[in-house]
């Protein structure tokens, strides 16, 4: 009986797997919207980065006591496009010699849709990469100059074609809600976006992050992004748009074909394991039921100089109280559209009382989530909320 | 070892704030070698952390000087450093009363400013002797003469003598000492009479406990003495008795003519009479100073503590403060939608922010003050009369015949550029013309005003519509009859009732539009609509909708940077903590303060 209900349980709410995420932190030029770990740097020397990559991936294989199976390979950045395939092959040769790896394991490189990367794929291909998602941001050559991209509209047409060449999945990437974006342009864009689309797209709203150039023409009033209520009016265009070419929004800003969905971010929204690799990147490694939070140093040049000094490149490695756990879990796994396992969450609690449960069913009541003895499960109104309903409804 | 009075100067420093005083006063402190090298902070004086940072003094100072004199004699100078605000005006006026001469500080870019005028006034008042000092010589916008000009024209005094000084470079100190010497008159107490002793101001010290500041008029004061107080009728042992150099130092006496400290076991500050005399216990003088008016609190607020386990504290804290401040009052008030708090009255707009911050800063309290008020006259249709401290008090309208409000008689000196905007201004809040002079391409206008409208923001109007030119002061000139109505304020129907105030029925649309619209901006998006609104009794006069949240999640998730999230979401839930609930609506503590700051656009 009890093995029957673990079974149902799995069912349900299916396990999040383990990946590996490898970042790559270096770019041709930064956007000026992105304030993700990138440095411009034209002599990179790939050897040595391939051999500090390779090495900490080791390490913590070696450190880990118990070994999952890898579900998931992620080249993230920066720009992973601008690494060498012999890097690529490398980094998954690695991963595959000390960890076990799940048959259909899912291998993701983020690229940039330029001639000069486009032209690496086969590379990619032919080291096991078996999935690209393309940094397109959007068809319109204006808007690409705008975001500070290197690349024209018909430029990522033409990568799209080749990656579908050589590649089994792809997914791209868009940024709407821009200045001055009115719903019916973006429609226009997304409908021709969605009829070249092979199954997953990635379509974000844009966000001004502090330390960007973009925040400097914000607080100078010179970056008139859309309202809330322009932002919720686009969002649900976006929805409608998708659904109806066939494409669910699994999560607030990802929409997928039915098995189409990324298995390397739902790690992270299902609040799995994963090995961050490179600089700056992030990890969490459970241990013996102690979960860690592990950040890798942010500057390319220290990290790779503590790798070859150490082994890995590890700046923080923090046990998270049982309050965080609980609260992680909840504020990714609140952003799918999936249910989210109350018995998941009280073992990631450890017996801490983590959830407001008065506010959980004024949430209910307003229609944006719906609660079942088993699960919490975000509603559209919901998620569009979320960050209301989750300082809200945890304690 | 006594000096004689005739080389005895006892001098206050009269000035507009940020004309230089209390540099003007570390600079005289070094020369005469009061501290050394390493003791000279700047702004010595203004000891508090607080009056250091806004470079404002608060509490009257003194200091013990020794200057060897050009005629070869040591001379004893008492200096006095005073507060420059309006809201001290007070301590001023107690600080005046223990010397014989003043300097009068302008800043030679600047010229004279209201507060200035006042202050000098008073030492006129007085009797003082006064020095006029025109500071910042060395900067390029210097304009002596003219400063000279304004001095004479609009206070009145012989400015042909004045002495030219930067506190700065130190240029013009010796003569500016020699000034102190030779013009000044030393003080004519007489020695040999019973002791007589105006107690200046008193403070709590952590080790010492209360310090008596005094001015010793007649007679000698010794450690080990039985004193007796006149006004308080007590008795007491001298314990400490010496002078500040700043630095405390004994001395074993005081007499006629010095200044000085003493300490004689009292506990607390609210055992001295600010202004009392002090005589022997066996010798008593025959009659007493005639002392100070007691200070009047005219501006009150309530402060409530954000998180209400915090009550205590803020109790003690406020106790902690009023050792140290006998104008500080506060009594506790119980609010149905804040808590328990307490009601505080304070000399003025500065000395509430002030505290405010001292509160916050020194001992960690986050509150919510309420909108500044005034103390009205509400007179019932039973021939009560009710002094009115806070605006959710008032009865019901159909019980009060009629209500008073305070006004105050406030001069404005301004450059004439400007002129427009302050008598359009002073229009705006009701007052009543009372005086307009040119003088020297300034003008100076004396109007009558509801001190209710001074209380708002009319400071910070003052300033913004003069560029920062205006000097104002005013002081208290009776109470009126008026008709004036409480305004609520409703959000989704429930009373906010730190929000209410009392507010002019002319007035009462505009600004309950106003806060309504700020409020609308302020309190954030939340699950449903909510409806802003302003009330005089069951009457709406204003109303805005607050639609419901639509958006608020981030498009990205940061990779696996989960770590950020949950700090942001900490910090969300942290904020949340600082809200405050009416009925289902949350209303952060950010928002009660910026809506009661507002201007009027």
């Amino acid at each position: 009986m009890v093995q029957r209900l673990k079974t149902l349980e799995s069912v349900a709410f299916p396990a999040p797997g383990f990946g590996i995420y490898v970042h790559w932190p270096f770019c041709l030029a930064k956007c000026p919207y992105c304030d993700f770990n990138s440095h411009v740097q034209d002599d990179v020397d790939h050897a040595r980065w391939r051999g500090a990559l390779v090495r900490e991936i080791a390490h913590y294989a070696e450190t880990l006591p118990h070994k999952q199976t890898v579900t998931s390979i992620f080249f993230g950045g920066g720009t992973p496009s601008l690494m060498v395939p012999e890097t690529v092959a490398a980094v998954i040769a690695t991963v595959r010699a000390h960890f076990p790896v799940a048959e259909d394991v899912e291998i993701t490189l983020e690229a940039n849709p330029t001639s000069t990367e486009a032209a690496r794929f086969k590379g990619y291909a032919e080291a096991g990469v078996s999935r690209v998602s393309l940094g397109v941001q959007s068809l319109r050559d204006v808007e690409l100059k705008f975001l500070g991209r290197q690349h024209s509209a018909k430029e990522a047409l033409a990568a799209l074609d080749l990656a579908r060449q050589h590649f089994t999945r792809s997914s791209f990437d868009l940024i709407y809600a821009r200045p001055g974006q009115t719903v019916a342009d973006w429609r226009a864009e997304l409908a021709e976006a969605l009829s070249y689309a092979g199954g997953h797209l990635s379509l974000y709203q844009l966000t001004i992050e502090k330390g960007t150039p973009f925040y400097t023409l914000y607080q100078r009033g010179e970056m008139p992004i859309p309202s809330d209520d322009e932002a919720a009016a686009l969002y649900e265009e976006t929805r409608d748009q998708a659904a109806k070419h066939g494409y669910d929004a699994y999560e607030v800003s990802n929409y997928a074909r039915a098995g189409e969905e990324s298995r390397h971010n739902l790690v992270y929204w299902r609040y799995g394991d994963y090995l961050g690799i490179g600089p700056g990147a992030h990890g969490r490694i459970t241990i013996d039921g102690k979960k860690y939070a592990t950040r890798a140093h942010r500057a390319p040049q220290i990290w790779l100089e503590r790798v070859e000094k150490h082994g890995h490149g590890a700046h923080e490695d923090t046990q998270l109280s049982c309050e965080d756990r609980a609260a992680e879990m909840l504020l990714m796994g609140l952003r799918l559209a999936e249910p989210l396992s109350l018995t998941r969450l009280e073992t990631a609690a450890g017996g801490a009382e983590v959830l407001n449960w008065q506010e959980i069913r004024k949430a209910e009541a307003a229609g944006w989530l719906t609660v079942t003895e088993a699960a919490l499960q975000t509603t559209e109104a919901g998620r569009l909320r979320l960050e209301y309903l989750l300082s809200h409804i945890i304690l | 070892m006594t000096t004689e009075q005739s080389r005895i100067r006892n001098f206050a420093i009269i000035a507009h704030i940020d004309h230089g005083k209390s540099t003007l006063a570390d600079r005289l402190i070094q020369t005469c070698g009061g501290l050394t090298e390493r003791e000279m902070k700047e702004q010595v004086l203004d000891s508090m952390e607080l009056e250091r940072e806004r470079g404002i003094t608060i509490k009257a100072q003194t200091v013990r000087l020794t200057h060897k004199a050009p005629d070869g004699e040591d001379y004893q100078l008492n200096l006095m450093d005073t507060p420059g605000h309006v809201d001290f005006a007070y301590e001023v006026s107690r600080s005046l009363a223990a010397c014989e001469g003043s300097l009068l500080i302008v800043d030679a870019t600047q010229g004279v400013e209201a507060q200035t005028l006042a202050n000098v006034y008073q030492a006129i008042e007085n009797n003082h002797e006064i020095i006029p000092v025109i500071n910042k010589i060395d900067l390029p916008a210097a304009d002596v003469e003219r400063v000279k000009r304004q001095i004479e024209d609009v206070i009145g005094i012989d400015a042909s003598d004045a002495i030219e000084v930067s506190a700065k470079t130190g240029i013009g100190i010796d003569a500016l000492l020699e000034a102190i010497v030779t013009r000044l008159p030393p003080p004519v107490g007489e020695r040999e009479a019973p002791l007589k002793a105006l107690l200046v101001d008193s403070w709590y010290d952590a080790y010492l406990g209360v310090v008596i500041l005094l001015r010793v008029v007649d007679g000698v004061l010794r450690a080990k003495e039985k004193l007796y107080f006149m006004n308080t009728k007590t008795t007491y042992d001298a314990d400490h008795v010496g002078v500040f150099t700043p630095k405390l130092v004994k001395t074993g006496q005081l007499s006629a003519g010095e200044m000085g400290y003493l300490t004689c076991g009292i506990k607390s500050i609210t055992e001295t009479s600010i202004g009392d005399t002090i005589t022997h216990e066996r010798n008593r003088c025959a009659e007493k100073l005639s002392g100070f008016k007691p200070s009047v609190p005219m501006v009150f607020c309530s402060m409530f503590p954000v998180d209400s386990s915090e009550y205590d504290k803020l109790r003690d804290s406020l106790g902690k403060l009023a050792l140290n401040d006998s104008s500080l009052h506060f009594e506790p008030e119980n609010s149905t939608a804040l808590g328990l708090g307490f009601r505080c009255g304070f000399l003025g707009l500065l000395h509430m922010e002030i505290i405010q911050e001292r509160l916050e800063r020194e001992f960690d309290l986050d509150l919510i003050p309420t909108a500044p008020s005034v103390v009205y006259h509400v007179y019932t249709n039973k021939g009560e009369k009710i002094a009115l401290y806070n605006p959710a008090d008032m009865p019901d309208p159909v019980y009060i015949e009629r209500i008073e409000e305070p006004w105050i008689k406030a001069t404005i000196l301004v450059p004439d550029d400007y002129l427009g905007g302050i008598l359009q201004l002073c229009q705006e809040r009701r007052g009543e013309q009372l005086d307009l002079t040119y003088v020297g391409g300034r003008a100076m206008a004396v109007y009558r005003l509801p001190l209710n409208e001074v209380v708002f923001d009319f400071y910070d109007r003052l300033k913004s519509v003069s560029r920062g030119y205006a000097s104002f002061d005013y002081e208290l000139d009776g109470y009126k009859e008026d008709d004036l109505v409480r305004m609520g304020i409703l959000v989704n129907a429930e009373p906010v009732d730190a929000l209410a105030m009392i507010v002019h029925r002319t007035q009462a649309e505009k600004r309950g539009r106003h806060l309504c619209e700020r409020l609308k901006d302020l309190i954030p998006r939340q699950m449903f609509k909510i409806a802003i609104q302003a009330a005089i009794g069951g009457k709406i006069i204003a109303r805005e909708t607050l639609s419901a949240l639509r958006k608020d999640v981030t498009a990205k998730c940061y990779g696996g940077d989960i770590s950020r999230k949950r700090k942001l979401l900490d910090k969300q839930k942290k904020g949340k903590k600082k809200m405050r609930q009416y009925g289902n609506v949350e209303i952060p503590q950010s928002a009660f303060i910026a809506a009661l700051k507002m201007g009027d656009e």
